[in-house]
């Protein structure tokens, strides 16, 4: 669930959009450069920001008893960066705020940030620690979507926490209460997410394994360990 | 076929998870926008305009389910292409 349009008063909406919009020109030129030279990546970029596209559509109920969204994010982050998802994320959003009034445009620089640049950055470091200590390709893509997911919404809280801090004790109570209603609604949702990623990577693997390579996601004995592993 | 079995668990538990909390409980399963939106009430004491109004919104609840359906629906076209190609090309006829 994206921070709903008015929703942040200045500053805060335009220190949010300050901070994510280097980043999206960043994405965009890195963007430029996969379309230029590596065109053969061109349908897994598609796959990613479709993947998105659906997971950020699906409202699921919670064991809080409210609805929210997962974000998809991690499997973008993963394959192409966290640079390209904020463009990735920054397309779902627009459409979003466009034609749901879900999230909004002036609230859209704050949402950039939380669900384009970090919860893909904490996937992406995730993804890249747990592969470095060897642990195995599928825990690695799980934990990195799961919280990567999670992250996000933690990061809303945060930028709400900001924004409206509590009279008697400031963001930190603010952060509590606003964290209660977003952190914990995505915990089970989290958890789908990244175990939804997981399938998505096999399935990836079985068809077009060579591109995990080329995109510097797994080495080629890193491949070879999971082709091993799941056949 | 072992990841598949244990994601289909996960979403098992959390259906039989949400089955039994909305058949025992009252909740609205509103959205956690809209909470937010009573936090932030509360917060100021009710004192907060919002800055802006979204430019369109859906007139109904049933135009919002089209153009939620219609974002997943563009999603899935894009994602089941390009697997299908990509599985198609791998096995020649």
């Amino acid at each position: 669930m994206h921070i709903m349009e008015g929703f942040l008063p200045s500053p805060w909406w335009q220190i949010w959009f300050a901070i994510s919009l280097p980043v999206i020109i960043y994405g965009i030129y890195k963007l430029n450069g996969l379309i230029k030279n590596k065109r053969d990546l061109l349908p897994l970029l598609a796959v990613a920001g479709a993947y998105i596209f659906i997971l950020s559509s699906l409202k699921l109920p919670s064991v809080t008893g409210s609805c929210s969204h997962p974000t998809g994010t991690g499997l973008a982050a993963i394959l192409f960066g966290p640079a390209i998802s904020a463009v990735l994320g920054l397309i779902v959003l627009l459409y979003q705020a466009l034609f749901l009034a879900h999230g909004g445009l002036t609230t859209l620089g704050a949402n950039v940030f939380s669900m384009g640049i970090a919860g893909p950055v904490i996937a992406f470091i995730i993804y890249k620690a747990c592969t470095k200590a060897g642990l195995n390709f599928y825990i690695a893509v799980f934990l990195a979507c799961a919280l990567g997911d999670l992250a996000t919404y933690v990061v809303t809280s945060i930028e709400l926490a900001l924004a409206f801090p509590a009279q008697i004790g400031g963001v930190l109570t603010s952060f509590k209460a606003f964290a209660t209603i977003f952190a914990i609604t995505q915990v089970p949702l989290a958890i789908i997410e990244g175990a939804i990623t997981v399938l998505i990577f096999k399935y990836v693997i079985q068809v077009k394994s060579d591109v995990l390579v080329k995109l510097n996601v797994l080495s080629e004995a890193g491949l070879r360990k999971v082709k091993e592993m799941t056949t | 076929m072992k990841l598949e079995i244990i994601v289909a668990v996960i979403i098992l538990v959390f259906t039989a998870q949400f089955l039994y909390m909305s058949s025992t409980t009252d909740s609205e399963y509103g959205g956690a926008d809209g909470e937010a939106e009573g936090v932030i009430e509360e917060l100021t004491g009710g004192t907060y305009e919002p800055i802006a109004d979204p430019i369109w919104e859906p007139p109904s609840g049933e135009i919002e389910s089209l153009l939620f359906s219609l974002q997943a629906a563009i999603g899935a076209l894009v994602i089941g292409y390009f697997f299908g190609y990509y599985k198609g090309k791998k096995q020649p006829m």
